[in-house]
C-alpha cells in the first residue's frame, strides 16, 4: 500500500530528528496521537500538535504519560495509527502499557528521545542508557522491536519503518532516539507519497462466526478485525485462548506467550537490519548504534589514517539484536569495541553474540555529552596492539 | 421442549458461563440493567464498545458478547478516549469499580470530565477491592472495616457524584442495585446522551465487604438500600456524602449540555484554522 499524500510533505526539508520523526509518522498513517510534554521530546508532539488539525487527524495532550500509552491503544483497535512520545521518566511511567500492547497484539509505536538518567537525571542532554529497558522494562515475558536511528533523514525514513514493523508483527515497537539526533537539524528528503511503502493492517478474511481472535497462522501473527462489525471480539492483557478469553492456566500461558514470544524471535531475520562500515577487513570491530554510531565513524577515520584496519558494525534495529552477522565478523577481529552512551547495557548482548570469538571491550560514557573520538581511538590503539 | 430464552443473553458469552461473581454479587444486576438499556432503547450491540479496568467489576467486558476490551488497572478511561478519538462515531461505555477508576485511576476520571469526553462511564460503587479481598478503597465509609484498615477507616471518602459533578460531567446519576429500573433507565438515558456522563451504582460485596462489616447477606443489601435510599434528584451534589449507616441519596443529580471534546476542537480549530482545517468527525448529532 502507498502512503496517504495527505500526510507526506514531499521535499527537501531541514529539519531536527524531532521533528522529521514527526513527519515520518504523518507519512506512515498516523492519524491520531497521544502525548505529555517532556523534555527532550516535546517538540515531536508540539509539531504532531500542529500538523494533525491539517491532515485530519487529532492530537491530545492527556493528562499523563500513562493515559497516553493506553490511548493510543483504544484509538489502534478503533482502527487508526497511533503512537505516543517521551523520554526519560515518562518512558518508565508507559512501561506497563509495551507490556499491555505485547499481551493484546496492539501494533503502536513508543517514541523515546533518549536523555541521561537515571530519574529527573539530565534532561537536555543525551543519553542512551534505556536501551535495556526498551527490551525488558514491562513485567513478565514478551518481545518488542526497537529501532536506533542516527540522523534526521533516519527519524523520518525510520519511523516508517517503525509503523510497519508493528503492523506486519502487531508488536509495540520502541524508537529509540536520543536528545543529540533529536535537537541536530540536518536535511531531510521526503519523497513523494507512491514512493512510500505502507504496510496495510491485516485484517481477518473470516466471517464473524468463525473467527477466532488470536489465532494465528504458520506467520504466527493473527489478523485483527474490524470493530463494530459483529466480530464482538474480547481483548485481555490476562492470559487468553485463541477465542480471547481469559484463562488461568500453565497450559494456556505456554501457548500463547510461547507464541509472542517466538513471533518475533523465529522470524528475527527479516526484522534485523544493521549497517557496516570498512568491516572487510576489520581487526578492530567497533560497535555502536545511534548517535555515537557516527562519532564512532570518526574515530575509524582516525584509526585507518594510523594504519589500524578498523570497521564499524553498526545495529539500525537493535532489537531483535543482529547478533548472527556481528559473530561473522567477530570471528575474523582481534577485538570488539562497543561505544554507548552507559555504563553497559548492549556491549552485554554483544558479549552474547561474539560468543568468546574475540575479546569485547566497552567504552563507556554516563551521558550527558557524546563521546570524545579520540578518546575511543585511544582504546581502538590498544586492542590492536 | 426449550427453555425460553432469557432476552438479555444475546448480550452475553453465553459460552463463558459461570461467571466468577460471587452468588449475591451486585456486579451481575449492572450487567442485567445494561443489556436491557441496550433491549429497550434498541440500541445496535455493534454500535456499542465496551472498555474495563481491573478488579471483579473489571471483568464485566469480558462477559458481553460485543467488542470488549479489558484494559490495565485504573486506565480504563484513556484507553476509552483514544478508542472515542479513533472512532467517534461508537458509543463507549466504560464500566469498571471504584477502586479501579478513583483511586489509581482517579486523575483521569476527572480530565476526562474536565474535557468532555463523549464516553459514558458507570462506576460499580462497593467501598472496597473484591478481587483483592476486601482492602481500603476511597469510597470507603469512616469507621467500615478492611483489611488494611483493620481497625476502621479514618479517611474521608470520596463523594463520587460531587467529585463527576465539579470535574464537568453533564450527566451525574447515583443508584443502587435495587433499583433496577430506574437504573436501567438512566443507561438508557446516558448512551442518548453526548458527553461525559457518569452513573455510579451502589452495589452489594456480600462475600468481602458485608461479610467483614458484619452488614449480612446480598438480601440484607436488598432490604438496606430499599430502607435507606433517599431519592434526591437534582440535589445540591455536596450534600451526596454516603455515611455507613445510610441514608443513600440516589437520583439523577446532573443533566445539562456541553459541547464534547470533539466539538470544542473543530470550534476552535475552525475558527484559527480557517478553510485549511476540515471538522473531523465528532459522533454528536445536535
Ligand atoms: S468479591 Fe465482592 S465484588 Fe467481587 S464478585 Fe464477590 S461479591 Fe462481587
Amino acid at each position: 500500500m502507498k502512503a496517504d499524500p495527505k500526510g507526506v510533505l514531499t521535499g527537501t526539508h531541514f529539519l531536527d530528528g524531532d521533528h522529521a520523526c514527526c513527519e515520518g509518522a504523518l507519512a506512515a498513517g498516523c492519524r491520531v496521537a497521544f502525548g505529555y510534554p517532556i523534555t527532550p521530546s516535546t517538540e515531536v508532539v508540539e509539531r504532531i500538535a500542529s500538523r494533525l488539525p491539517e491532515v485530519g487527524g487529532v492530537f491530545l495532550q492527556m493528562e499523563d504519560e500513562i493515559a497516553s500509552s493506553i490511548a493510543i491503544q483504544g484509538a489502534v483497535w478503533g482502527g487508526a495509527r497511533s503512537m505516543t512520545v517521551s523520554s526519560g521518566p515518562g518512558i518508565s511511567l508507559m512501561m506497563e502499557h509495551v507490556g499491555l500492547a505485547a499481551m493484546t497484539e496492539t501494533p503502536c509505536v513508543f517514541v523515546n528521545v533518549q536523555r541521561g538518567g537515571p530519574s529527573t537525571g539530565l534532561p537536555t542532554l543525551p543519553g542512551q542508557a534505556d536501551m535495556m529497558q526498551a527490551r525488558w522494562g514491562s513485567h513478565g515475558d514478551y518481545e518488542i522491536i526497537a529501532i536506533a536511528p542516527n540522523s534526521p533523514q533516519e527519524c523520518f525514513d525510520l519511523a516508517i519503518h517503525a509503523f510497519n514493523l508493528a503492523e506486519r508483527f502487531r508488536v509495540p515497537v520502541m524508537f529509540m532516539m536520543d536528545e543529540s539526533v533529536g535537537h541536530m537539524t540536518e536535511k531531510v528528503v521526503i519523497p513523494p507519497p507512491d514512493a512510500i511503502e505502507i504496510e496495510p493492517r491485516r485484517f481477518t478474511q473470516e466471517p464473524p462466526e468463525k473467527y477466532l481472535p488470536f489465532a494465528a497462522g504458520p506467520d504466527l501473527v493473527p489478523p485483527m478485525a474490524p470493530i463494530g462489525k459483529g466480530y464482538r471480539f474480547h481483548v485481555t492483557g490476562l492470559t487468553h485462548d485463541e477465542r480471547g478469553y481469559p484463562v488461568m492456566s500453565a497450559e494456556a500461558q505456554e501457548k500463547l506467550v510461547h507464541r509472542l514470544v517466538d513471533k518475533i524471535r523465529t522470524r528475527a531475520d527479516e526484522i534485523e537490519r544493521s549497517q557496516e562500515f570498512m568491516t572487510e577487513d576489520a581487526e578492530v570491530l567497533l560497535v555502536a548504534y545511534g548517535i555515537t554510531s557516527r562519532v564512532v565513524q570518526r574515530t575509524l577515520q582516525l584509526a585507518r589514517q594510523k594504519g589500524i584496519k578498523a570497521g564499524l558494525f553498526r545495529p539500525v534495529v537493535v532489537w531483535p539484536f543482529p547478533g548472527k552477522r556481528l559473530r561473522e565478523l567477530a570471528r575474523k577481529a582481534k577485538a570488539v569495541v562497543v561505544v554507548e552512551l552507559n555504563y553497559g547495557q548492549m556491549v552485554l548482548e554483544v558479549e552474547r553474540a561474539v560468543c568468546g570469538a574475540a575479546p569485547v571491550r566497552l567504552v563507556p560514557h554516563g551521558g550527558g555529552a557524546l563521546h570524545d573520538p579520540e578518546q575511543v581511538l585511544k582504546v581502538v590503539e590498544e586492542v590492536a596492539r | 421442549m426449550t427453555q425460553p430464552r432469557n432476552p438479555v443473553e444475546p448480550f452475553l458469552r453465553m459460552d463463558r458461563m459461570p461467571h466468577i461473581w460471587c452468588p449475591g454479587c451486585g456486579i451481575g444486576v449492572v450487567v442485567n440493567c445494561f443489556a436491557r438499556a441496550m433491549l429497550e432503547s434498541k440500541t445496535d450491540i455493534d454500535s456499542v464498545q465496551v472498555v474495563s479496568g481491573i478488579g471483579c467489576t473489571g471483568r464485566i467486558a469480558g462477559y458481553l458478547r460485543m467488542d470488549s476490551y479489558h484494559t490495565t488497572h485504573g486506565r480504563a478511561i484513556p484507553f476509552a478516549t483514544g478508542l472515542k478519538t479513533a472512532r467517534p462515531d461508537m458509543k463507549v461505555v466504560v464500566f469498571s469499580g471504584d477502586g479501579d477508576l478513583v483511586a489509581i485511576g482517579g486523575n483521569h476520571l476527572i480530565h476526562a470530565a474536565r474535557r468532555n469526553v463523549d464516553i459514558k462511564v458507570i462506576c460499580v460503587n462497593n467501598f472496597t477491592y473484591g478481587m483483592t479481598g476486601g482492602q481500603v478503597a476511597p469510597t470507603a465509609p469512616i469507621e467500615s472495616v478492611a483489611t488494611t484498615s483493620p481497625f476502621g477507616v479514618f479517611e474521608q471518602p470520596f463523594n463520587l457524584a460531587f467529585l463527576a459533578d465539579s470535574a464537568g460531567a453533564v450527566y451525574v446519576a447515583r443508584w443502587t442495585t435495587y433499583h433496577v429500573r430506574q437504573l436501567a433507565k438512566a443507561m438508557r438515558e446516558v448512551l442518548q446522551k453526548p458527553g461525559f456522563c457518569f452513573v455510579e451504582v451502589i452495589a452489594p460485596c456480600p462475600t468481602i465487604y458485608q461479610r467483614r462489616n458484619r452488614l449480612g447477606d446480598a438480601l440484607d443489601a436488598m432490604r438496606f438500600y430499599k430502607q435507606q435510599s433517599k431519592l434526591s434528584e437534582g440535589a445540591d451534589t455536596r450534600t451526596l456524602d454516603i455515611p455507613m449507616q445510610g441514608p443513600i441519596p440516589v437520583g439523577r443529580f446532573v443533566n445539562r449540555d456541553r459541547p464534547t471534546l470533539l466539538e470544542n476542537m473543530n470550534t476552535v480549530l475552525g475558527k484559527r484554522l480557517g478553510a485549511k482545517f476540515t471538522p473531523y468527525p465528532t459522533g454528536v448529532t445536535r
